[in-house]
Order: C-alpha cells, then structure tokens, then sequence
C-alpha cells in the first residue's frame, strides 16, 4: 500500500537519513501484560500458601535438613548414580547388539527392550524382591552337567540389591533405545570413512561414533536421569528407606503428612534441578566443535 | 621401483568382470578396468552409469556379486579357496583396506575432531604409528595441501576446499599405494574446485596412483592419462585422456561429452 504523503521528496529524505540514523525498532509495550498478569497471580497464591497454616511450613523447617530426610536423599541419589550406570553400561551392549549384523544378537536386543519396556517398573521390582519364592536356590552348574556353587537366594540378593537389578533392567531397556537412536542420528558418511581408514569397528564406535552420537544422548539421558531420580521413590513399596520412604517413616510417628511430603517435593527438585544444569553443562561440551558456541542450543533461531 | 623393463606395463589395479546389481537394478554388467603404477585414471560417465559403486568396490566399502578385485599384487574382499572366490571377514577386508585411501563428494571429516586429529586418528590406531611421529607425518601433509597453521581447526571452521584439502591429507597418512576419489569437486562452489584440483595435480605429479570419479572434464583431459566412459553399468570407452576426449569413437560417449561442450572451451 502506498502512503498518502509519500512523495520523491519522502523518498530522498529518507535516504539521507539513512545517513545518520538506524531503522527504528517496533516497540511491544503488551508484551509486558501476561508478565505483570501471571506475577500478580502467582504472589497471591504464594502468600497464601505461606500463611495457611495446613502446609505446615515450620515442621518442615524443622525436617527439611534432618539426619533421617538427608540420610534418605543420599540413599536416593547414590541408587540413582549405581542404576544409571549399570543400565547405560548394559543399555550399550544392547544397542550395538540391536544394530550387530547376527540376527541372533538382534533378535536378543529386541525381545529384552520389548520385554522390560512391557513390564511396569513396580510389577518388575516386586518380582525381584520376591525371586527366593521363584528360585529359592541359585546355581553355578555347566549345563546338563555337575553343580559348581550353590546358594540361597535370600543371602545374595537383598532388598537393595533386588532394587538395583529390578531399576538396572527397566533402565538398560530405554538407555538401549536412547543410545541407539543416537548412532543411528550419526552421518552414514562417518561410518564410511572410518571403514575407509580401517579404523576397527570398537575403536570407531568409541572414538568416531559415540561423541557425535553424545550431541542426541544427552537431552534423552538427562530426561531419563530425572525420571529415574523420581522413580526411585517406587523403591519405598519394599522398604528401601529412599527419600519418600523415610519421610513417611516420620509422618507415620507425628502424622503432619503435607509438610514431610513437602520436603521430599522440594529435595527431588533440587536434585532436579541440580541435574537441569549439569545437563545444560554438558550439552555445551558436546556441541562445541559442532555449532559455533554462540548457537548453543538452537540449531536455527525460528523468533 | 626397478624393473628389468620400463616399457613393460604392470598394472596394480585389476579389475575382471565386476558385477552388483541393487536388487533388480544391475549397475555393474561386467566391468573390466587395468590401473598402471602411477597413472591417473578418470571415471567419466552420466550420473547412475555405477561409476561411484566401480570406485567403491575397489576397496570393498560395496560389495560386489562377482567379479575380481586384485590391488598391488593381492585380491581385495575375497581369498581364493579351491575352486571358488569366497568372501573375507570384515578384519581381514580391513587390513586390505590399509593401502588403499579414498577421498569422498561430501569430505565426511570428523566434526568433533580437530583437523590435526582427524589426519593422526588412524595412523595412530591402525598403522600404530607414535603420536608424534603421526603429528610430524600431519604437519608436512598438512603444509603440502598448503594448510599448514590450521591443525587446530575444527572442520566446521574451514571452507568446502579446505575440508577436502583435509580429507586429502587424512588419506594420506596411511601412506596407501593407490587414491580412491568419489566426485571430491562435486559438493564444492565453484570458486573452490580449482584449490582441491590443484592437490590432486600435484598428487599426479608426485607419481601416486589415482582412480578418480569426476564431472570435471577438463580436470581429466589435462591430468588424467586414461579415461573411463561408463554407461548403463558398463566401460563403453577406454583410452588415452585426449584421444577418448577430444576425438571419442563410441556415440554414448560424444552424448554424454557433448553436455560439456561449453566447459571444454573455457
């Protein structure tokens, strides 16, 4: 559409001040409305969780840092590191195996992804926890053949360890998924050039393919991570005295539910949040020598 | 190399009757081709004519349904047992590969790697060479594809002619025999074919063997001593650069040639 008042004389007046002057910016003055809107919202609700005297804020002042809670959070956290660990070790060994030329070793990988992807986490730690009912006796023999060591299952595997296989085998499960998914992100040219430079396939996977399949690893991971740092509260259904489990510990002796599970709530979010940062961290490391430090985190700015 | 004849012509790349077909498709039909110690031999033909599958097989990143593949003496992928070819293990198709370098259309750098790292990598873990003798082998690479002063680039900070001047050098360090090229000019702005051209003109001088896939015609008629037409999955014109250039014998050859016209007279 044409201005009304737009003449040559407009024409080269605005070129001269393209002289001296920038282009004007468009101002968003009601960009600031829904900000001002949702503060206001949100001091309201807050001061009014602050003064009801339901939530109880001093008893969790008083149990926030207790001996019992942080005794519990450790609990929480090194589990979460142990299974984390042991479920990217073995979700690894499954991934390569789902992506190995035998069809054999695919066939595994796929029916134990499809297997423990299928079985809820609680129903799977139940099992574990119960397996001296399945198999009262666990035996080293060569098939068909002589025993070589025999022991009862209840002195193997206690109730920490039943947690620990029942959440390493859930957790190699997705890992497996993550990892292979991150392979697969990795340019087939890659793959090429290393074969091209008979670079063998482990030293390959390790050094060519892996720290570029990190740049995809990383957010699913961390999701996981989060996820599993939660999930570990399941634990507490067979007495694993985890965050959750030793707050209800304390709620069943004073009954002042909402505050202790208020203190499990705000230590799973810092952990959470503890998390949300390293991974950010991370990301960075991984991304530096692909995009240019500046795009950190967006391939493309689309605002 | 001593020869009791220097007229005599021993090839180090034989290629007899190659054949692949990709499901239905046959691309290969039987492909003889000889390389001679030294030569630059180009592969010319319309795109889909199994130039870059021929290329490819050479040093088993395709595998063939038939045919032979000797290079410098020994057979590529198979191993001959009785009677019949048979197939080699990935390891053992692998310790042939050590000889023989390939350069790709689209670099296929490491992009976590610096430049530095890209060319030592496999030196060090297949050749098992020292770091520092394989950064010392970099560093004259590095400064004969004239990009000495960026070994600690990441190829994300290097032009289309640099990469591949870099994918060059990283072939290069395994000290093969012979030089696969797969359309190394093909991904590059025009501005910068010249550079990587350069490289492989100097290679050329230097006397290393080249198998080169390209749409660069007048690339081969200056550097390249033989010339391969390919069509439909087969060498329709085999010869001397010029002579299979300029004055071509077969009718698919002046069709596909004639496409060029306008590049062979600038």
């Amino acid at each position: 559409m044409q201005n009304s008042q737009y003449s040559e004389e407009a024409f080269l007046a605005a070129v001269r001040l393209t002289k001296t002057t920038d282009i004007l910016q468009r101002k968003h003055p009601l960009r600031w409305l829904p900000a001002i809107f949702l503060a206001v919202v949100l001091a309201w609700f807050f001061s009014d969780v602050a003064r009801n005297p339901a939530f109880g804020w001093p008893v969790f002042g008083r149990y926030v840092a207790s001996a019992e809670i942080l005794k519990g959070l450790w609990l929480t956290i090194w589990l979460t590191c142990v299974v984390m660990i042991l479920g990217f070790a073995l979700g690894l060994i499954i991934a390569v195996m789902r992506l190995s030329n035998n069809p054999t070793l695919r066939a595994i990988a796929w029916t134990y992804v499809w297997l423990f992807r299928a079985v809820p986490l609680l129903v799977l730690l139940l099992f574990c926890f119960n397996i001296g009912y399945l198999f009262p006796t666990i035996v080293l023999a060569i098939p068909f053949g002589p025993i070589v060591y025999q022991i009862e299952t209840q002195d193997l595997i206690s109730t920490i360890g039943a947690t620990i296989i029942a959440f390493t085998l859930h957790e190699a499960a997705y890992a497996s998924e993550i990892i292979r998914g991150g392979i697969l992100s990795v340019d087939g040219g890659q793959h090429e050039a290393a074969e091209a430079l008979a670079i063998p396939p482990l030293r390959s996977l390790l050094r060519i393919i892996l720290p570029q399949a990190m740049r995809s690893i990383i957010p699913a991971s961390a999701s996981l991570l989060i996820g599993t740092f939660k999930n570990t509260s399941v634990a507490s259904v067979i007495a694993v005295t985890d965050l959750l489990y030793s707050a209800q510990i304390i709620y069943n002796r004073n009954y002042e539910i909402v505050p202790l599970l208020l203190v499990a709530t705000a230590w799973y979010i810092v952990v959470t949040s503890v998390i949300s940062v390293i991974q950010y961290f991370v990301e960075g490391y991984f991304g530096r020598s692909l995009v240019g430090n500046k795009q950190l985190g967006s391939v493309k700015n689309y605002t | 190399m001593m020869t009791t004849n220097p007229h005599a012509y021993s090839p180090i790349i034989r290629l007899r009757n190659i054949q692949k077909s990709f499901g239905h498709r046959r691309v290969l039909q039987g492909v003889d081709l000889d390389v001679g110690r030294g030569e630059v031999v180009c592969l010319l033909g319309p795109s889909g004519s199994g130039k870059s599958t021929l290329l490819r097989s050479i040093n088993c990143l395709e595998k063939i349904d038939r045919g032979v593949i000797e290079v410098g003496g020994r057979l590529i992928g198979h191993e001959l047992v009785g009677r019949r070819l048979r197939e080699l293990t990935p390891r053992q198709a692998r310790a042939h590969r050590v000889d023989i370098g390939m350069v790709f259309q689209a670099f296929n750098l490491f992009p976590h790697l610096t430049v530095l790292q890209n060319i030592i990598e496999a030196p060090i873990a297949v050749r098992r060479l020292t770091r520092s003798e394989a950064v010392r082998r970099a560093d004259s690479l590095l400064s004969m594809v004239g990009l000495s002063g960026r070994a600690h680039s990441y190829p994300r900070e290097l032009s289309g002619g640099q990469k591949q001047r870099v994918a060059i050098a990283r072939a290069l360090a395994m000290q093969p025999t012979v030089m696969l090229f797969d359309e190394p000019t093909s991904a590059l702005d025009p501005e910068l074919v010249g550079e990587v051209l350069t490289v492989l003109k100097d290679l050329a001088a230097a006397g290393m063997t080249m198998v080169v896939v390209t749409h660069e015609i007048s690339f081969a008629r200056e550097v390249a001593d033989k010339v391969a037409i390919l069509d439909e999955g087969k060498i329709v014109e085999f010869g001397p650069a010029r002579q299979v250039i300029e004055c071509p014998g077969h009718d698919r050859t002046r069709s596909f040639l004639s496409r060029f016209a306008w590049k062979a007279s600038d």
